[in-house]
């Protein structure tokens, strides 16, 4: 526990975690906001949700190879991926819907574990990292330092966000897949298309997740197995913030992003995805022990 | 007549298929992961993701214990194994009450997070050997006989799993469990105690399956922690699916589904090389999607489809 030793002598450290946890917690919330969205409408939890992000991360990696800058190459990850989830919806997704919860977690869990060793086997399991070259930031007489690409990362995430929230308000499809959520039943009979519904809103939530494993090359790595720690943080964040809350998966995400921080600071790095894991248990325990004092269950 | 015809064929098999010896005793270590799985997910209705779990509890327990203990080959095997399914057993009864509360997918998602966080403390943690794993003594006895001996070991294991499994099904707890699945809030309100039921159910679970790692480690001769003792992704999802490919909540299914995974997993690692494990993915995809309710729920709606046929023209 030395590392405890160290922030409490130096408090400014504490900035320097709160706010990359925050920063960090954006990229968190956007890939949680499509899980949300998934889960919302479609009922269905996407355990495949950080193979996305990895796969989004391989496309911008690749594209970068290839001569295309990371700021062109995310908005065409994010197209490729649109394409990639309509027609993972027609092949598989379309038949989990309206079944039970378990079938559909198994299922897109052999769809992780498919994109994860098709990575493998196609991409090699090296870690993969998109220099930037941007500079660091530095504050308070050099005691912080943030990196610039994790603030560009901040924004853009930010900015995915918002344009996905004007779209689910403004636009025409935006509104039939907010009433599908709503009730199914009821779009069907008001003449909403709810397969194609479906199906945009899986499409748009790979298109998220694309963008956001951009950012992750970015600013991180991108690397096989990394998925199922993106996918519990988003389960984790929209359990915590409730379905269809857009200010709650916020805070959520930084709440996580700011955990993470001071748990990789102060236990290790190498205890800190347990430590995210046990998090996740946590929640879930004390989640239900208030549940249960309502008497409230959730079947 | 069946079960002596199986014991018969278990006894049996070492001898005449001598180079497959050590996949055989895999084939029941799948019939007995399948089995025990199926004591909570298919009977229960408590989906876990997490019982591979305690089957990495068990292979450490026993590594430990003949690591550290100074007993004789045989006698810290056997110590070992004992070790093995009593801290799993422990484990389950600790982390029975809070977790089994958990409803439902909150479940699912909960289990899966902790055989994931048990892999990464597994392989950061100095004193039971961190990522490099523990390497296993020697066996003492002939060359060829390891791997005959931890098949003999693996299958009374899985037997006296199924036997215990099908023990348990008949008594009323048994019944408990199955309204459990069908209705938790209804079992309750008839005076089932729910969470009693749900725990042991899980402790029996885990009893059998920590007793199984000592002896699987000690076959592999190499405890790795994330690709053999809380092999998530491999073990602990192979389960579930040995359990749904051949009838969840049946007592001949999850027998049936690991013989058939066993076997197809089996030929992909011979005949895909590399490709292995994508093909697994696919396979659960399509298992999954297509067959939700397994052989033998595939096998009694046809058969009822058959009665209703003849029954019309007749």
């Amino acid at each position: 526990m030395s590392n405890l030793e160290v922030l409490a002598s130096a408090p400014i450290l504490v900035v320097q975690l709160v706010v990359n946890g925050i920063l960090v917690g954006a990229i968190f919330a956007l890939v949680a906001y499509g899980m949300a969205l998934v889960w919302g409408v479609m009922n269905i939890i996407n355990v495949a949700q950080g193979e996305l992000v990895m796969v989004g991360g391989y496309a911008v990696f690749y594209l970068d190879r290839a001569g295309v800058h990371p700021w062109l190459g995310i908005p065409i990850a994010a197209v490729a991926m649109y394409v990639f989830g309509l027609l993972l919806y027609r092949g598989v997704i379309r038949r989990l819907v309206d079944r039970d919860m378990f079938v559909s977690i198994l299922a897109t869990f052999g769809i992780s574990i498919l994109l994860q060793q098709l990575a493998n086997q196609l991409f090699g399991a090296d870690i993969r990292t998109l220099s930037t070259n941007l500079p660091s930031l530095s504050f308070a007489e050099g005691h912080v330092s943030i990196a610039s690409i994790r603030i560009v990362a901040f924004a853009a995430a930010v900015l995915v966000g918002v344009a996905l929230v004007v779209f689910l308000h403004r636009s025409r499809m935006g509104r039939a897949i907010r009433a599908t959520a709503q009730n199914a039943r009821a779009a069907r009979v008001l003449g909403i298309d709810t397969d194609s519904v479906y199906a945009t809103t899986f499409a748009l939530n790979c298109a998220i997740c694309g963008a956001a494993g951009g950012i992750v090359a970015m600013t991180w790595f991108v690397q096989p197995y990394l998925g199922l720690t993106y996918t519990l943080r988003s389960f984790m964040i929209v359990i915590a913030a409730g379905l269809g809350n857009l200010p709650g998966v916020i805070v959520a995400g930084s709440g996580l992003g700011v955990l993470e921080e001071f748990a990789g600071f102060v236990l290790g790095a190498e205890y800190q995805t347990a430590f995210i894991f046990i998090v996740l248990v946590a929640l879930l325990v004390g989640r239900n022990l208030v549940l249960a004092r309502q008497r409230k269950y959730l079947a | 007549m069946l079960l002596i015809a199986i014991a018969l064929l278990g006894i049996a098999a070492p001898f005449v298929l001598p180079t497959v010896v050590t996949q055989l005793a895999f084939l029941w270590l799948m019939i007995l992961f399948a089995v025990t799985w199926d004591v909570n997910g298919g009977q229960m209705g408590y989906n876990s993701f997490g019982n591979v779990l305690f089957f990495g509890i068990g292979v450490y327990a026993c590594a430990l214990v003949q690591r550290d203990s100074g007993l004789g080959y045989y006698a810290a095997l056997f110590v070992g194994t004992g070790a093995g399914a009593l801290c799993a057993a422990i484990a389950a009864l600790v982390l029975g009450p809070p977790l089994l509360g958990i409803r439902g997918h909150y479940f699912a998602i909960a289990t899966l997070g902790l055989s994931i966080a048990a892999a990464d403390i597994a392989s950061a943690w100095e004193y039971i050997g961190a990522a490099s794993g523990i390497a296993m003594p020697v066996y003492p006895g002939a060359i060829g006989g390891r791997a005959r001996f931890f098949y003999f070991l693996l299958f009374a294991l899985a037997a006296v799993t199924w036997l215990a499994a099908r023990a348990l099904y008949r008594t009323r707890l048994g019944l408990a469990m199955n309204a459990i699945r069908d209705n938790e809030d209804k079992a309750e309100a008839m005076g089932v105690h729910t969470t009693r039921s749900k725990v042991f159910a899980w402790t029996v679970a885990a009893f059998f399956l920590g007793a199984a790692g000592g002896p699987v480690g000690n076959l592999v001769g190499f405890v790795d922690p994330r690709d053999l003792a809380f092999a998530g992704a491999t073990f602990g999802v192979w389960m579930v699916l040995m359990a749904v490919l051949g009838g969840r909540g049946t007592l001949w299914g999850p027998v049936i589904g690991a013989v058939i995974f066993h076997v197809t997993q089996e030929l992909f690692w011979t005949y895909l090389l590399g490709w292995q494990r994508v093909a697994m993915g696919l396979l659960i995809v399509v298992i999954v999607v297509f067959f939700p309710s397994g052989i033998l729920g595939w096998a009694s709606r046809l058969r009822r489809h058959g009665d209703a046929a003849s029954a019309t023209s007749a």
